[in-house]
């Protein structure tokens, strides 16, 4: 098995969606919190940023959400409109307290002016996706944190978006709740052939879910390296406990160790 | 003690959940009869003070002659507390449309905040006392001072609470109404409104008293009476009569009323959050 590891990014074969051409990200008048980032996100990515606190891979992610403008460099979506197609999960599932989980979902639909009866069986066969079926009228208070990050979810995959951000998902969740989401994640972009940008800082979790590793480091936040995980999909259990998984994580452990101590050699 | 030893888990327990139930039991009773017991010992208190040093009913009446007062002059107490809380009631309404639109108001713009909430901060720190004489001056219809005096105290709480409201909605909710492209009018009535119900339900409680404090003040200020003559005017005009016991009366239905006044804007404030905000959630513990 041979572990890619390039400085520079890895153009798939993939239709391009997505650029970020020297990106900078200067917050007030010196605190730089992204320093040229280049980054070509092709459909069908799924790209984990990893990094430790402080490296820039929110910043990245906001900047690509547009909810920041960069402070130098620039995004260019490839069909050359942003938002339209673009969906984002939080740390915090983030949800409505005052409304119930379909309510919750059909969120995105409603800003768009879709009536609820319009979209009804599409936030349901979203909820199912999910495994949240019978919980339609529940409100978040009910669930717990597992289930709310289920329902954050459905809210960003129900209009089948091109790419979905998430940021720190599944952070404050159990282990073993996590596992069991980084398989469904899995299950649910195969089956809407959505792209996906991952900010995490686990090891673990960016090898069993993505084919791209984004490795960054921080002070300043800044791009270091990019691994290759080949492992197809679908991914099933059994490639947490393989061989091939052990060598990847051991690869991307080393290769963010030397993103952090490279510097100061 | 065997048993004990064979089960000690069950028996703990089953300790345990008869230490609960016990406290579950005492709260529910003293949370009714203790205020209620209270009250009968402050009743029998009073008579007993009148009855031994012989205090004549012009100067301090007894529960019994006050009783007996609300009772005999109900006709003309009725109609003033309907006066009143007609005033009160119109007050509020006033003070939720006025208080809460004006925080919509300064919510949707900065320079209008900037400009006029330093006056609506003057208007709530003086005192309604020194303001509703010179209202009278220039308020012809007696009924429109009552309600401007009454408004000027409750419309505050209204106004603060819900401005605070409505920006302390979840900032990455905000930012996911960003990315889904939310227009003004969408963030203010599917974001911001249910955000800020909390708040603006506890500003109502404090305003709903402050209401009727507001128009009581304002009827002891206006004085004379004629039509719409409220509670305080009969309070007052029982105090120059020396019928002490009737402004007993009066002050016992003014008490009842804002009492009732809370309780049922608790209710609705209950009502309203009981399915989703976390004041208005029992927990088991």
């Amino acid at each position: 098995m041979e572990i890619q590891v390039s400085a520079t990014n890895q153009t798939a074969s993939r239709d391009k969606l997505l650029t970020l051409h020297k990106v900078d990200k200067v917050f007030g008048r010196d605190v730089v919190a992204l320093q040229n980032m280049s980054l070509d996100i092709c459909e069908g990515d799924f790209i984990s940023l990893l990094g430790p606190s402080g490296c820039g891979k929110s910043t990245a992610l906001r900047l690509i959400a547009g909810l920041m403008q960069p402070t130098n460099g620039f995004i260019r979506w490839e069909d050359g409109r942003q938002g339209e197609s673009l969906s984002v999960v939080f740390q915090e599932p983030t949800l409505m307290p005052w409304a119930t989980v379909e309510k919750n979902v059909w969120l995105p639909m409603r800003l768009k002016g879709v009536s609820f009866a319009k979209v009804r069986d599409d936030i349901h066969e979203a909820l199912e996706l999910v495994g949240l079926a019978g919980f339609e009228h529940a409100y978040p208070r009910e669930l717990s944190g597992g289930m709310k990050m289920r329902v954050s979810i459905a809210r960003a995959m129900v209009t089948k978006p091109k790419l979905v951000l998430m940021d720190e998902p599944f952070a404050a969740l159990d282990e073993i709740t996590r596992f069991k989401l980084n398989n469904d994640l899995l299950q649910m972009k195969a089956k809407i052939d959505c792209t996906v940008v991952f900010v995490t800082h686990s090891v673990f979790e960016s090898v069993f879910l993505s084919d791209r590793i984004v490795i960054m480091a921080a002070r300043p936040g800044r791009v270091m390296q990019e691994l290759q995980v080949d492992k197809p999909y679908p991914r099933e259990e059994e490639f947490r406990t393989s061989n091939d998984y052990a060598a990847y994580c051991r690869a991307a452990s080393q290769a963010l160790k030397e993103a952090q101590e490279g510097p100061r050699q | 003690m065997s048993d004990l030893a064979q089960d000690p888990a069950a028996s703990f327990v089953d300790e345990e959940e008869r230490a609960s139930a016990r406290r579950e039991l005492r709260n529910r009773v003293g949370k009714w009869i203790l205020p209620v017991l209270v009250f009968a010992v402050g009743i029998l208190a009073w008579d007993w003070i009148i009855r031994i040093n012989e205090i004549p009913h012009y100067i301090l009446p007894g529960p019994g002659l006050v009783f007996q007062t609300l009772i005999q002059d109900r006709a003309i107490l009725l109609d003033a507390l309907m006066v009143t809380l007609q005033i009160t009631l119109l007050a509020l309404l006033v003070a939720v449309i006025g208080g809460a639109g004006l925080a919509i108001l300064f919510n949707q713009s900065r320079l209008v905040e900037m400009s006029f909430y330093p006056y609506a901060v003057v208007l709530q720190v003086t005192p309604i006392v020194a303001i509703a004489p010179l209202i009278f001056i220039y308020v012809e219809n007696k009924l429109v001072g009552l309600l401007i005096c009454a408004w000027i105290v409750a419309f505050f709480p209204v106004l603060s609470n819900t401005t605070l409201g409505l920006k302390s909605a979840d900032h990455n909710l905000r930012d996911l109404f960003s990315i889904y492209g939310a227009s003004r009018w969408q963030r203010l009535l599917y974001l911001q409104l249910p955000s800020a119900l909390p708040y603006f339900l506890g500003g109502l409680r404090i305003a709903g008293g402050l209401a009727l404090i507001g128009s009581v003040v304002a009827e002891f200020v206006a004085g004379t009476g004629g039509i719409g003559s409220g509670l305080a005017f009969r309070i007052l005009e029982a105090g120059y009569r020396l019928n002490i016991p009737r402004m007993f009366a009066g002050l016992i239905l003014i008490a009842g009323t804002g009492v009732m006044i809370y309780a049922v804007l608790s209710l609705v404030s209950h009502l309203l959050l009981r399915k989703w905000h976390e004041s208005a959630i029992k927990r088991e513990s």
